[in-house]
């Protein structure tokens, strides 16, 4: 699934830029709490749980589960029409948050609920490499 | 304080315009129709109106809704607000304008929405707009549609409950079958489990035929205080419980997948009201896909949880049935343009209520709950409508 003009690209602002630096270094980085060690997706200001600020970043380990999943037949845009049928799915990573990503490298109609799945990277542009999942 | 707005303030006046496709009117010219014809149904005249609730058209927007809609119809209010929280907004924003009202900001509020989904804008453009509802760095790059979105929560129900798609089917049928006895409605003929089953498939496991129309049309309302709703030509519509709920924005973000906070705010608004959802005699229920309609019949109480399947599939949602429920049709089958798609929920509501309600007509119909939805799931909004006999 590489980049085509027209595709959406995350517009990377500065609460992001380490997460898609790691996305470029084949790295999936998530944001943890120095003070109650909470881990959460996507990034923010403050922790979630505590409220707690200064959030440190840590390489997650890629691998998830799939929560959710859908095939879509009825692309969003042109940009996405050559991909058609693709997996959008929720993947609850081995750290505890979830998040959404296409399962790729395995015939649509094989994702099953529950399935065990692994980051990879998509390099879309020189800046941006889009974590994407296949079945581990 | 949460019975603070039961029963003080009243919808005297409430219309739809002409639904479907509209191509010869304009998302403005749509919104002033639908005020016009409210306020001719209440009897007052433009410059009775000194508050104006509007949400934004996707199809023809403007920074400021409200203000331009004013401006267009040439009113002055002292209450003017442009909305915007999906389909959750319609009902979420009752809940303000009665606030206003009984606080004395202004006396007469007409909250009137519209858009042109189907002929204002081309088919590309709707959908790329409607799934910008996406994280724009965390979702939308991967594609998402907005049924895909919505099949996410289906396939969870399917995969925790056991839930089929001819549960999520039977929703569709009885959409239709209420559309059939409605003449606005956008698509009146009937359709069978059979045939939501063989309609194709666009983001599994919904199907086109789970999924809701895409429609141009407006409908307004006006609202004014409980002391003066008597004074109007129709029975008042009282407004007995609002309740609201928020757990997410981005269905990612959701902590769960299979239930709610229509729950939260569906008891918030019991509470108000003093009733239960047993006691209802329809409801209206945000129906954009169909297995919408099954979280929502259980987060609301009106079954267990996981149970909404096999509720809706045993006919308790069609007229005649324990809880008739989208009795004009709904997004399923009347019409559905987007932002303002509650609203014919809501000038139903009132035509049942006033027993105006023709060959759909919930015999008795005193109390009705409508429920709706913004987001993916995301924001909530439960409202409790009766007739001056649930005082």
């Amino acid at each position: 699934m590489s980049y085509k003009l027209g595709k959406h690209l995350p517009p990377v602002n500065g609460e992001s830029a380490p997460y898609w630096e790691g996305c470029k270094q084949g790295e999936l980085r998530l944001q943890q709490c120095p003070s109650c060690s909470h881990i959460q997706f996507y990034p923010r200001l403050l922790c979630t749980k505590c409220s707690g600020r200064g959030l440190s970043w840590i390489a997650a380990s890629g691998a998830g589960r799939v929560k959710s999943f859908t095939i879509v037949r009825r692309a969003v845009s042109e940009a996405y029409e050559p991909d058609v049928p693709y997996v959008i799915a929720l993947i609850e990573l081995a750290e505890g948050p979830t998040m959404m990503s296409n399962i790729v490298s395995c015939d649509p109609e094989t994702v099953e609920m529950n399935m065990s799945v692994r980051v990879t990277f998509d390099p879309w542009t020189e800046e941006i490499s889009m974590p994407l999942f296949e079945p581990a | 304080m949460t019975d603070s707005l039961r029963g003080r303030v009243a919808i005297v006046g409430a219309a739809d315009t002409e639904v479907g496709k509209v191509p010869h009117m304009t998302p403005m010219q749509l919104c002033a129709d639908a005020i016009l014809r409210a306020l001719a149904d209440a009897g007052l005249t433009k410059d009775d109106v000194d508050g104006l609730v509007t949400c934004n058209s996707m199809a023809e927007p403007y920074m400021y809704h409200a203000e331009a809609t004013a401006e267009y119809l040439q009113i002055f209010p002292r209450f003017c607000i442009g909305v915007g929280a999906g389909g959750g907004t319609t009902f979420s924003i009752l809940h303000h304008a009665a606030s206003a009202i009984v606080s004395g900001m202004c006396n007469t509020v007409v909250v009137a929405m519209a858009d042109s989904l189907r002929t204002g804008m081309t088919r590309e453009r709707a959908m790329v707009t409607q799934s910008s509802s996406g994280h724009t760095q965390f979702e939308s790059p991967y594609g998402p549609t907005v049924p895909a979105l919505y099949a996410l929560i289906a396939r969870a129900h399917m995969d925790t409950y056991g839930t089929r798609p001819e549960h999520f089917a039977s929703v569709a049928v009885t959409c239709r079958k209420h559309a059939a006895l409605n003449e606005t409605a956008q698509m009146r003929e009937p359709i069978t489990v059979e045939d939501v089953l063989n309609s194709r498939l666009i983001a599994d496991p919904l199907r086109l035929l789970d999924c809701s129309l895409v429609s141009d049309g407006g409908a307004a309302i006006v609202l004014t205080s409980a002391e003066r709703a008597a004074d109007f030509p129709h029975p008042p519509v009282y407004m007995l419980g609002f309740g609201e709920g928020y757990g997410h924005e981005h269905i990612s973000q959701a902590h769960s997948l299979t239930e709610s906070a229509a729950g939260i705010a569906g008891a918030r608004a019991c509470e108000m009201a003093g009733v239960t959802p047993r006691e209802m005699d329809f409801a209206q229920l945000y129906d954009c896909f169909t297995p919408v309609v099954l979280l929502e019949l259980e987060d609301l109480g009106f079954c267990a949880k996981g149970e909404g399947g096999g509720f809706a599939a045993s006919g308790a949602i069609e007229l005649g049935g324990a809880l008739p429920i989208n009795t004009h049709g709904g997004l399923l089958s009347h019409c559905h343009p987007g932002n303002p798609g509650s609203m014919f929920a809501l000038t139903e509501s009132v035509s049942q209520l006033r027993g105006k309600a023709g060959a759909r007509q919930v015999s008795g119909a005193e109390l009705g709950l409508l429920h709706a939805q913004g987001g993916i799931l995301s924001s909530h909004t439960t409202l409790i409508l009766g007739s001056e006999a649930t005082l």
